[in-house]
């Protein structure tokens, strides 16, 4: 491997939770700040661990499910009170208790979509080419190996320190990470 | 025409030649009338036929069509006749485009006239109305004249001339026929017979006698299955002479019916309900309500109107006659030997006819023998009710006969071989003679045979030639009423097919040739008499539909005293009796093909497409019998099998069989169809016949009903009570409502400030005649669906007579009550509509819109009164050329997967509408009638705008009688009808109770 | 907390995972079912039938275009039947899959994990069959578009105050909200898919599914918190769909329709028949693919508790039901329970009290939950019951009610058992194609329920 091509990270591998878990902990004390683990399962006992930043999607959901209850009130208001108004069974022309039900399911439709597709974009999917696919090992990441990576872009980073850093972790592997989206 | 023929291009060339563009043929098969063609008809007009078949025939008849020459286009151009016919007068006479003219003209059943006002839309007869100035009318119809429209346009009608079965033309009859004439001249007609039905028409009587001065020695004979014998012979035994009995039930406080059937049946019921029901018509004038006593047979309409009915077999109707005659104290008569029950009956009734004297009246049905009419005559003239509601005239038939024995004469000369010609005008004797006289074996006797009728049927396939005959709308004639009142029958369009009309048959039989109906209807009148001179007399007489001063005057008859004839019969009514009667719908048979009547449900039976031996309960148990059983009926030695249905009220040990089924050359749609009571007539045996042997064959046969359901299960459906209880408390209806509506409501009531138009019906003068039904579906374009679908549940009438039962199994009181659609001001079928495809207008009318509906049927579902209709199959036929012309322009033709239902019949709100705004007024009350209400003989419907206080159904509403139906879900139905009254006699109550 | 125990292992004798297996067994297993091993006998056989029955489909839904719902024994008074019958059924089973996987999810049963993918599926294709009918019985089927809300050249709006436009709202976001759920826990295993996957094509296909996931705990994280709101929103729409569908009859005027039981009634028969069908599918299958080590017999026996629970919620139904009409005094309601049970349909509603009120009673003994048999077969009882009740509220209600003059009978014909048998095939169809290009089980939520040492109790693990 040679020094002069651009590296994404540097890359160790485990094979059990406890021990990444472990490392993790033991990288953030080292100071390390941009770095991700890649595991088969989610381990909410990473979070801290790797300082990931509480998500805000729960507001950005709210949101979404107050423009849906709005939508499904003025909807029929608007149809059946301004654009065509008809009188059906006697009823008023704002009958809005027949509203309930569509102002309730646009709500729950209209977060969910805002749900899933936060959760997608935020986490800058869909992305089918990524640095770490170059690992080969690192399809490993969605079965049973459990995998820290330290980025080259953390401040601390310095290809042999590092390197030897994580080694000092004893891993099963530890790879450099070529970056090769340029 | 039993195997294929190959067409015969000649043929067909020759016969469009022969047709004046009138023709409406779609294919050369059709042209070469072959059987094949007739096939693919049958698969191609499903919903004209009685079994739905689906598209994959039709395929099969997409590649014939594809084939042949169709010539739809013609159907637009439609050929007014070319004389001058005068619209009436109430219309204006330039025909503005889209704008109907109406024809004053009559309809003729039994060959009494009924006047009627045939709408004309374009040149097109769509709709058929009652004529307010004829007295046989007075502006109503019953439910066959309304049919017989369907009829002018009805596909399967003759359209050819036929030699022996094979198409021929009217040139090559007159050639045929002019040897065999000049022989009978020479014979002085001695081998020519002609026969008609019952005729009225003065021009027809005329020629008949100038035929007969042609040819002394012919003989000219009358038959029609259903007649008046027995009533002529027993006017001939009471007064020594045939008079016509008039009855004027608006005269008469108290009416006994000896099984008389008069509000349903008989050349005069129309004016019958009319003039009955202004005695039921209750606006606190309760002392004008009259009182009806029936005693019959076969439950009728007459009997569901009546405050006593008591049943009995037909044969014993006679000795009720005796009884209450007896209870009269008139010499000659003893009394006989009746129950007790009857007897108490009969001395209340005899009690309360003796109270109104001069004011009462008891009629004999057309059916009982003759000596019970003379008795009945006997019993008006001892309660000197002649003169007052019963009066007398000459007959108005040119030539009044006994019809059984004329038929008999005819018969016997024939099989004598004395007979070469026979001419038979419009009769189909093969069907419907009385089988012991063996008709179709006399008539293979007859050389030749000519018969002028409107469809190919059982005779025409027995005689040498067939002649096409025009329907009435299509032809010029006249006819007289019941009363003798005549009417000039003015035609609405010309011919659609080569057809004659009777007048212009004769008239070249008389050797005049090549004259058409209308010189011939006019040469009559020019040589009548006239106030008027002829071309003003001609206007206004077509104009008004009458003929000025042709009422037969009343003459006074002496009463015979009473001769042995008067002697009671001595037949033996030992096991079951079999009563035989002319179908409430299809009649003696002639209208089999009419699918409009074929799907009326009847009056009492709610039955479709099908007769059916009808028994009494008790008889069901007797014979171990259900519904549908089909069973085995013999007497003496003619056989037929037919399926049982039990009816309520029908005497003991006594069976109903209706006439006028079981047809073999009807049509699509009639033949097939039910069983052939006239196999089980003889001749001579009056409408009952005795030793009836019934037996169980463990066969099955589906019946198409339209209720299945005859009890209320206690809830307020029909309100009814007695006067009594009215007078004492007025407002019971509204009383009976079990949980009173909710006046108040969660949502703020829409107004409806200009028009709001509303309905009542009169459960009192209702009889349940279904005219009303036949009118809305002609009205609105309703198809019919064929038996199998009725039996489905799928009949599309929107007005639905619904019939309940109340009381014994064995003797139950009958209700009936029209439902159209309520036009709820809160309209539970609206609100779950998801397209909005039904909505209310600002008129407080529950509209539809058709091309908005997509078919969830979740409005049906949710409408408490089940009164929506669903197309759930391509129902209308779009195809044929002539139903497109009968259909009413300014109605919609619905399509597969699409909701209907009444609408108040609002297109005729905007016709009114538009007039109104045209002459800057609005529109007056009385001015929109639907077409159920203007048909209803008896005006049980009243329709109008409700908030105009001053309207007529504005006052029928504030009546104490007004409820509505299920008024408390808070549907605010604009349709409320009025409760009914009876009017009990103490008397009889106790010994119901007792 | 006793979860926890037992997911230790810990004197468990039904562990929701078998003894010894490891993240990567579990990713071996599961993956190889859709990658390596040759689609068993069983399945073949089944997938042979649904396949025939689907045919069956095409014909009657061709012959129903063709010439109209006349076709079905439908009639006046009788405006719904099968159709409705049958849409209603679907939607009911429909709803398990949510359920199990929201409301579940929500309460920390651990033990959903192993159903929850195939539930969720299962659900899916349920409410896609369910969803046909709306349209299927419609006279006019080419104009179902109308009852959508979208701007159009007639200026006409759908009528907002009909319960059937609710339908179109609930139906459609549920369909939409359960395909997001079953697609998002389905992303993690894709990538696994995509990672195992042999052939090129394989690993494309699957590939684009992931999206490129790569188990990034920042992704973990946010995924974590969208699966939880997901499962927020889903519970109260689980409720709400089957209200609304009741809603079609309690908005009416019919008796028999017209009651304020029927909201929770219908939910809760919507559970009981989402299990049954559940149980249904899941024993055989597990069966075939020798899933035994995953699908439990403890998850057999949670299932059928579940069921017993809802049955008993349904009884209840039934019971308020005859209450109704005896307390209410009116004489409509009165008639219809009493036509009900005595009337020309009183078969329906016999069978119906058999199926879904008396058999499943057998439930509450162990030997009964513990044999897989019986479970199978009373799991099918309860399908038809529900069946049957769809079809008692319906018809029942309607060929009787308030004018007796109108009161008619239905008849199916050969076309409404077609359609119904036809929906049968396509489910089935659509459910084992389902099993055989994806991964039967959710594998990370199975790998989450290994015990590792050091994990520490108290933390989300155990409140996830």
């Amino acid at each position: 491997m040679s020094t002069q091509r651009p590296i994404y990270g540097l890359l160790a591998e485990f094979d059990a939770p406890e021990k990444i878990l472990a490392a993790a902990e033991l990288a953030r004390d080292a100071g390390y700040k941009n770095m991700d683990a890649f595991t088969p399962f989610p381990m909410e006992e990473l979070t801290d661990a790797l300082g990931v930043k509480h998500s805000k999607l729960s507001l950005f959901v709210l949101c979404c499910g107050i423009a849906g209850g709005l939508t499904g009130f003025f909807l029929p208001y608007f149809a059946s009170v301004y654009d065509y108004p008809l009188n059906i069974g006697g009823r008023p022309l704002n009958s809005w208790p027949h509203w309930i039900p569509i102002m309730f399911e646009l709500t729950v439709l209209f977060a969910a979509i805002g749900a899933v597709v936060g959760m997608i974009f935020r986490n800058g999917l869909p992305r089918p080419v990524h640095p770490l696919f170059n690992v080969d090992r690192f399809e490993l990441a969605t079965r049973d190996k459990f995998f820290l990576c330290i980025e080259a872009i953390d401040p601390k980073f310095d290809r042999t320190e590092t390197e030897k850093f994580l080694r000092g972790l004893n891993p099963s592997h530890c790879t450099v990470v070529d970056d090769v989206e340029k | 025409m039993d195997e294929k023929q190959p067409l015969d291009i000649a043929t067909i060339r020759q016969r469009l030649s022969g047709s004046n563009g009138q023709q409406y043929w779609r294919s050369l098969e059709q042209v070469a009338e072959t059987e094949e063609f007739r096939e693919f008809l049958h698969r191609e007009f499903p919903r004209e036929a009685s079994v739905w078949e689906d598209g994959v025939s039709r395929r099969s008849f997409m590649k014939i069509m594809g084939a042949s020459l169709s010539l739809a286009g013609l159907s637009a151009c439609v050929k007014a006749p070319d004389e001058k016919i005068i619209p009436y007068v109430k219309q204006p006479e330039i025909m503005v485009p889209g704008r109907p003219l109406s024809f004053a003209t009559a309809f003729t059943l039994g060959g009494y006239a009924t006047g009627i006002l045939a709408t004309s839309n374009m040149g097109r007869p769509t709709k058929i109305e009652g004529n307010p100035d004829h007295p046989y009318s007075l502006g109503s119809t019953d439910a066959i004249t309304q049919a017989s429209l369907l009829t002018l346009y009805d596909p399967d009608r003759s359209q050819v001339v036929l030699n022996k079965g094979s198409i021929s033309t009217w040139g090559k009859f007159l050639d045929a026929i002019q040897l065999p004439l000049e022989i009978q001249r020479s014979l002085k007609g001695s081998g020519l017979r002609i026969l008609t039905e019952t005729i009225t028409s003065p021009t027809l009587g005329a020629q008949l006698k100038a035929l007969l001065e042609m040819f002394p020695q012919a003989k000219w004979h009358q038959y029609e299955p259903v007649n008046l014998d027995e009533v002529r012979e027993g006017s001939m035994m009471a007064f020594g002479e045939n008079v016509q009995t008039h009855y004027h039930f608006d005269m008469a406080d108290v009416v006994l019916s000896l099984d008389a059937d008069f509000l349903g049946t008989g050349a005069a019921h129309v004016r019958h309900s009319r003039d009955f029901a202004s005695r039921r018509r209750v606006e606190g004038r309760s002392a004008l309500m009259n009182r009806l006593y029936v005693a019959e047979s076969t439950p009728s309409i007459t009997g569901g109107m009546a405050d006593h009915r008591m049943r009995a077999k037909a044969s014993h109707v006679e000795s009720i006659a005796r009884a209450v005659a007896a209870g009269l104290g008139i010499a000659g008569i003893n009394a006989p030997s009746i129950t007790d029950k009857q007897a108490k009956w009969v001395s209340a009734v005899v009690r309360d006819l003796q109270k109104h004297k001069g004011a009462s009246i008891v009629v004999a049905g057309d059916g009982q023998p003759a000596v019970v009419h003379a008795i009945v005559h006997a019993i008006n003239h001892a309660l000197e009710n002649n003169g007052e509601t019963v009066t007398y005239t000459d007959s108005p038939e040119v030539s009044s006969v006994n019809q059984s024995e004329s038929l008999q004469s005819l018969v016997k000369d024939m099989q004598s071989g004395s007979v070469d010609m026979l001419i038979m005008l419009g009769n189909n004797p093969v069907y419907d003679a009385p089988a012991d006289l063996k008709f179709e074996e006399a008539l293979s006797k007859v050389k030749l045979n000519v018969r002028l009728g409107l469809y190919e049927d059982e005779t025409s396939a027995k005689c040498t030639w067939h002649i096409p005959e025009s329907h009435y709308l299509e032809a010029w004639s006249d006819a007289r009423a019941f009363d003798g009142t005549t009417t000039i029958m003015q035609p609405l369009i010309a011919p659609l097919y080569n057809t004659k009309s009777a007048h212009e048959l004769l008239d070249e039989l008389t050797g005049k040739s090549g004259r058409k109906g209308y010189e011939v209807i006019t040469e009559y009148w020019k040589n009548q008499k006239l106030s008027l001179p002829f071309d003003e007399f001609w206007r206004t007489t077509l104009n008004n539909g009458v003929v000025a001063d042709t009422v037969l005057p009343t003459k006074s008859v002496a009463l015979q005293a009473a001769t042995d004839a008067w002697k009671p019969s001595t037949t033996s009514d030992q096991g079951m009796e079999l009563i035989l009667r002319p179908d409430p719908n299809v009649w003696d048979g002639r209208f089999a093909n009419n699918g409009w009547l074929q799907e009326l449900p009847k009056p009492t039976t709610k039955l479709t497409w099908d007769n059916a031996a009808h028994i009494s309960p008790a008889t069901a148990e007797k014979l171990g019998v259900h519904n549908e059983d089909v069973v085995e009926l013999k007497c003496d030695g003619s056989m037929v099998e037919a399926p049982v249905w039990i009816s309520p009220g029908h005497p003991d040990d006594s069976m109903t069989l209706h006439l006028g089924y079981g047809r073999t050359h009807a049509g699509r749609v009639g033949s097939g169809v039910g069983v052939n009571a006239y196999l089980l007539r003889s001749s001579g045996s009056g409408c009952a016949r005795q030793g009836l042997e019934v037996r169980k064959t463990g066969k099955q046969y589906t019946l198409a009903c339209t209720q299945d359901h005859f009890s209320m299960e206690g809830r307020e459906i029909v309100r009814q009570s007695t006067v009594e209880t009215f007078l004492a408390d007025p407002t019971f209806a509204q009383k009976l409502e079990h949980n009173p509506t909710p006046d108040q409501s969660l949502y703020p009531q829409h107004e409806y400030d200009g028009y709001a138009w509303g309905m009542t019906i009169d459960l009192n003068s209702c009889t349940g005649c279904s005219a009303c039904v036949v009118a809305c579906q002609s009205e609105n374009n309703i198809p019919i669906v064929g038996k199998e679908q009725v039996h489905r549940g799928r009949e599309m009438q929107w007005i639905r007579i619904d019939r309940y039962f109340e009381g014994s199994l064995d003797e139950p009181e009958m209700h009936t009550q029209p439902v159209t659609c309520m036009h709820c001001e809160n309209a539970p079928c609206e609100v779950v509509c998801p397209v909005a495809a039904t909505t209310h207008d600002s008129e407080g009318l529950n509209v539809m819109t058709y091309n908005r509906c997509v078919g969830t049927r979740y409005c049906a579902n949710n409408c408490p009164y089940k009164v929506r209709r669903f197309n759930f199959l391509q129902f209308s036929d779009v195809e044929t050329e002539t139903y497109k012309m009968m259909r009413n322009p300014d109605v919609t033709v619905r399509n597969r997967g699409v909701m209907e239902k009444c609408t108040y019949c609002v297109q005729r709100i905007s016709h009114a509408r538009i007039d109104a705004k045209t002459e800057g007024r609005s529109i007056r009350d009385g001015e929109v009638t639907t077409a159920c209400q203007s048909a209803c003989p008896s005006q049980a419907i009243t329709f109008g705008d409700i908030n105009d206080e001053k309207s007529k159904v504005a006052k029928l509403k504030s009546d104490p009688r007004n409820y509505g139906l299920l008024a408390e879900l808070n549907t605010k139905p604009r349709t409320s009808y009025l409760a009914k009254l009876k009017n009990p006699n103490p008397e009889i109550e106790h010994l119901e109770v007792g | 907390m006793s979860e926890h125990h037992h997911i230790a292992g810990v004197d468990a004798p039904l562990p929701l995972v078998a003894h010894g297996e490891t993240y990567g067994s579990i990713t071996e297993n599961i993956t190889a079912t859709v990658i390596e091993k040759k689609t068993p006998k069983g399945v073949k056989i089944t997938l042979t039938v649904t396949t025939v029955l689907l045919i069956v489909f095409i014909v009657a839904v061709w012959k129903l275009f063709s010439t109209g719902v006349g076709i079905w024994g439908n009639n006046n008074p009788v405006g719904w039947a099968f159709d409705i019958t049958n849409f209603v059924w679907w939607i009911g089973i429909g709803h398990a899959g949510t359920l199990i996987s929201a409301v579940l999810l929500l309460l920390h049963q651990h033990w959903r994990n192993a159903i929850n993918r195939f539930a969720e599926a299962m659900t899916l294709f349920a409410v896609a069959c369910a969803g046909m009918f709306p349209i299927l019985h419609l006279g006019r089927p080419w104009l179902a578009y109308w009852l959508g809300p979208y701007p159009n050249t007639m200026s006409m709006w759908p009528n907002f105050r009909s319960p059937l436009v609710w339908d179109l709202f609930a139906i459609s976001t549920y369909l939409t909200v359960s395909f997001m759920f079953w697609f998002v826990g389905l992303i993690p295993d894709l990538a696994s898919m995509r990672d195992r996957a042999k052939k090129k094509w394989q690993k494309v296909i699957y590939g684009i599914l992931a999206m490129g996931w790569r188990g990034s705990a920042h992704h973990w994280h946010r995924y974590e918190l969208a699966y939880l709101l997901l499962g927020g929103l889903a519970t109260p729409l689980v409720v709400s769909v089957h209200s609304v569908v009741s809603f079609d009859f309690a908005a009416s005027v019919i008796p028999g329709w017209h009651a304020t039981i029927f909201p929770p009634y219908f939910v809760a028969g919507a559970i009981y028949s989402g299990f049954a069908m559940v149980l249904s599918l899941v024993i055989p299958v597990r069966k075939m693919y020798h899933m035994e080590a995953y699908i439990t017999d403890r998850h057999l026996d949670y299932m059928a508790k579940v069921m017993l629970a809802t049955g008993l919620i349904v009884l209840y139904g039934y019971m308020t039901e005859l209450f109704f009409a005896y307390y209410s005094g009116s004489e409509y309601e009165g008639f219809m329970m009493w036509n009900r049970i005595t009337g020309p349909y009183w078969w329906s509603y016999a069978a119906l009290i058999l199926c879904n009120g008396v058999i499943p009673q057998f439930l509450w003994f162990k030997k009964v939950r513990s044999s897989t048999l019986i479970l199978f077969l009373i799991s099918i009882v309860v399908n038809v019951g529900m069946w049957l009740e769809r079809f008692v509220i319906i018809v029942t209600s309607l060929h009787r009610d308030f004018l007796p003059a109108s009161w008619g009978m239905f008849h199916p014909t050969v076309w409404d058992w077609a359609t119904y048998a036809g929906t049968l095939g396509l489910f089935g169809c659509l459910m084992f194609l389902f099993l055989r290009v994806m991964p039967m089980i959710s594998m990370f939520e199975i790998k989450h329920l290994l015990p590792w040492k050091g994990r520490r109790i108290g933390t989300s693990a155990d409140a996830e």
